[in-house]
């Protein structure tokens, strides 16, 4: 089942919080091989994770 | 008191401020909760004993004064109504009627050279204070202390939905306010 880019954003922030289901997991990564949009935006979390760590390191 | 524990605490004192002022985004709270820390740790040295680096082990006090400063504040004031905060923060615009993006958002040039660049998190910094209150206590909890959602609903009263609901509103909101004041440059 394919999922909108809108819950593939939702999923992308809850994977920073807890463990997706099985079902969520399988979804997002279907989603992700195919939504060239969406892998940007997963980027973007994984580089806001990385600058608030160094923010909480100075 | 051995007088090089309390130099050494003391020392930490601007480091505290700026980890406090981050996360609190009030300075009168952020000197309070800085103070309290820097007593307690005092008070503790025997506790302490140079078995883990110094920094760190007051840094965990300090989160915990700080967690203290958001439970008090949210008990105090109340914060604007969820509603309020969510009106201000709709990403529906950036999504079509199926729910997929109306423009394709784009990958950030060079993000590792943005984190070593001492702007870019001035410009982080400058995101974060515009955010809506408690979507920004919420988040800072979460990113900056590094707590996970579990203990930051139990501390806030809070559902562990609506925390995830806060988390993404924070991250959808921090992207689009770095790609404007960042990464279109």
């Amino acid at each position: 089942m394919n999922i909108s880019c809108k819950r593939a954003t939702e999923l992308m922030s809850q994977e920073q919080d807890r463990d997706l289901t099985f079902g969520e997991w399988t979804a997002l990564k279907t989603h992700l091989a195919i939504c060239r949009g969406c892998r940007a935006v997963s980027g973007h979390f994984k580089t806001l994770r990385r600058a608030l760590r160094l923010l909480s390191e100075k | 008191m051995n007088p090089d524990f309390r130099a050494q605490v003391e020392a930490l004192r601007p480091y505290l401020m700026r980890y406090a002022s981050l996360q609190l985004r009030n300075r009168e709270a952020a000197e309070d909760a800085v103070q309290e820390t820097l007593l307690a740790a005092l008070s503790a040295e025997g506790r302490f004993e140079g078995r883990s680096n110094l920094r760190t082990w007051i840094t965990g006090i300090l989160k915990h004064k700080c967690i203290d400063a958001v439970r008090r504040a949210s008990r105090e004031s109340p914060l604007p109504g969820e509603d309020a905060e969510s009106a201000a923060a709709d990403f529906d615009a950036l999504f079509d009627e199926r729910e997929h993006w109306r423009e394709h958002p784009r990958p950030w040039e060079d993000p590792d050279g943005a984190l070593h660049q001492k702007q870019f998190l001035q410009a982080l910094e400058a995101c974060l204070a515009g955010m809506p209150a408690r979507t920004a206590q919420v988040f800072m909890l979460r990113e900056h202390a590094g707590l996970d959602t579990d203990e930051i609903c139990k501390e806030l009263a809070i559902t562990s939905t609506h925390c995830w609901v806060l988390l993404y509103r924070a991250r959808m909101a921090l992207r689009l306010c770095l790609e404007k004041t960042w990464f279109a440059k």
